[in-house]
């Protein structure tokens, strides 16, 4: 994913002299494109995300659009108070980029895992939060982010990932899409896990349980309507999330539930349930591991459906 | 003309800053008022001799750019702003109220304010952007970064120092309010930043020392800017905490003290006498 990412920016800023992207000394073998296309364009700040993030700001206030990008949490967490009060109070044109969200990074343990992003992205006023969930939306997503005129974080996967739609989308900020209709209830997933959830909606399936299948790729503004509809019209709400339990995709969607006054829908979440990755292992594992595989997710839907 | 005459506008300047803020901060019951005098005269001989700005059109594409990363010492440049008429005066008598104009840090949603701070470490790492993007577009804007003590403390300046100090963007000056106080004690006893000339120059700035009180010292180092050196430049301006009020000056209880009746009385006279 994060080629066709690298690939989708650099037909971007051919287009858009705006396009600036500012590094913290990461993206080896997948930004040197830009960075050879666009020299006045491009800044490695070295590693020193804080600096990354406000220069990034000063170059947004000046006009352009300002890629952040790194590992992670590197350009969230460890710049927080940047993207708070410089990108988001200021409303600047700044896109924050993470590669490896979830544990797309497996083995290389926690401080690669970005497992919290969502939860704290989401908190911050102006912030615009997406997360695409094959390379199909995420080639879509890196155009509505740039069309978007303020701050949007894009938690991007990593490399490997098996395409959930089967044509290319539109990808709308703030509209969810649908993947399969079915009308025993529905799977809201965000980012790549997706790919798990249609596996687990193919096996339902086949014991005839029919699920509609929905991409929530944007967190913030979270789809109100998909969600009520999906309430409405299936009666039942699973979320699937990369990512812990408290305050990502499935509490969003809880908090739409309850405002909406659909809080007696059948309701479940799968998610890290609050705890560090601390087991060691591939992605998949990892997703098995920590109850997000596809077994876990047919298992949950069936008790949530008795 | 001598330099008493020829800095008499500045230095009326400082005198009214310094005496609106006392008032606001007494008025507010907030602190940062040895921040604010520590910058007085820099900020006087900034916008009456330095900058090239339009308070009828603050957001003028052509005009220096000045970010106040101390914004704890805001009141100082709203104050400033207002004498200018960037805004009327009497927003200066909502400062820290409920439903006032101006808040206790500087903030961008007053005209001619730049750019918000509050958290330190903050104001250079922006500046060092702007100043690239508009350096690398061939725009001839340019940029400073008014820095206390205790940013110089912020690993985030240090990071912007680096990067500024690397690519040679000439058209960022840095301005350091070093009156050598913070929060919490003398900064040589907390974060000792000295020999500072001698570290920015070897980060590859171009660096002056100057007594930050004196204008004529004040604008010979910032008139000639970009300085021709290729590099960023950096004015180590050597500042009074407190400065115009005896016993406010060097005792560091000014960076959070507040004001009595009396003391605001006491101040306002000492400042009002000073020449």
């Amino acid at each position: 994913m994060r080629k066709a990412f690298n690939e989708e920016l650099l037909t971007a800023a051919h287009a858009d002299p705006r396009i600036h992207m500012v590094l913290a000394d990461i993206g080896y073998g997948e930004i040197e494109p830009f960075a050879n296309a666009f020299p006045s364009r491009f800044v490695n700040c070295g590693v020193a995300e804080q600096n990354m993030t406000g220069v990034a700001c000063g170059i947004a206030m000046e006009g352009n659009i300002s890629i952040t990008y790194s590992i992670a949490n590197f350009p969230t967490l460890r710049c927080l108070e940047q993207i708070r009060n410089d990108v988001c109070y200021h409303n600047a044109n700044v896109k924050i980029v993470i590669i490896g969200g979830g544990m797309a990074y497996g083995p290389l343990g926690i401080s690669h895992h970005s497992t919290e992003d969502l939860a704290i992205m989401r908190a911050l006023p102006n912030l615009k939060v997406i997360a695409p969930c094959d390379i199909l939306e995420a080639r879509a997503a890196v155009h509505a982010m740039l069309a978007y005129n303020g701050p949007v974080y894009y938690r991007c996967g990593y490399k490997g990932e098996k395409n959930i739609h089967s044509a290319p989308v539109k990808f709308e900020i703030g509209k969810a899409i649908k993947v399969s209709d079915g009308p025993d209830a529905t799977i809201i997933f965000t980012g790549t896990i997706g790919y798990n959830c249609k596996l687990a909606a193919e096996a339902l399936a086949k014991e005839g349980i029919n699920v509609s299948l929905l991409s929530m790729h944007t967190v913030k503004p979270i789809d109100k309507d998909a969600i009520i509809e999906a309430a409405k019209k299936t009666g039942g709400i699973l979320t699937v999330e990369e990512h812990n339990i408290c305050g990502g995709l499935g509490s969003a969607v809880a908090e739409v539930l309850m405002d909406s006054g659909n809080g007696d829908t059948r309701f479940k979440r799968i998610a890290l349930p609050d705890v560090n990755v601390s087991k060691i292992g591939s992605q998949d594992w990892l997703r098995d591991q920590y109850g997000m595989g596809v077994n876990d997710i047919v298992k949950t839907m069936k008790a949530m459906l008795q | 003309m001598s330099n008493q005459g020829k800095y008499c506008e500045c230095k009326e300047l400082a005198k009214k800053v310094r005496t609106h803020c006392l008032k606001m901060v007494h008025r507010g019951k907030s602190g940062h008022i040895g921040s604010m005098l520590s910058m007085a005269d820099i900020l006087a001989l900034l916008y009456k001799r330095i900058l090239k700005v339009d308070p009828k059109n603050p957001k003028m594409p052509e005009r220096d750019r000045l970010l106040l990363s101390k914004g704890h010492g805001g009141a100082a440049l709203f104050a400033t702003l207002a004498e200018l008429g960037f805004f009327p005066k009497d927003w200066l008598e909502t400062y820290y109220l409920d439903n006032g104009k101006l808040s206790g840090h500087i903030s961008h949603h007053v005209p001619g304010v730049e750019f918000s701070t509050g958290s330190l470490g903050h104001g250079l790492p922006v500046a060092t952007g702007m100043a690239m993007a508009s350096k690398r577009g061939g725009k001839p804007y340019r940029y400073f970064c008014i820095v206390s003590d205790g940013d110089c403390n912020a690993g985030s300046t240090w990071e912007a120092i680096m990067l500024a100090g690397q690519h040679g963007f000439d058209n960022l000056c840095m301005i350091v309010d070093y009156n050598q106080l913070q929060a919490l004690g003398k900064s040589e006893d907390v974060i000792n930043l000295d020999p500072f000339a001698e570290k920015l120059r070897l980060f590859n700035w171009s660096v002056k020392e100057i007594n930050g009180h004196e204008m004529a010292e004040l604008e010979t180092a910032l008139s000639k800017f970009p300085d021709g050196s290729g590099k960023p430049m950096a004015v180590i301006a050597h500042t009074v905490k407190g400065k115009g009020v005896s016993f406010m000056e060097n005792d560091y209880k000014w960076h959070y003290g507040g004001l009595t009746d009396e003391l605001l009385a006491k101040a306002l006279k000492e400042v009002e006498a000073a020449i």
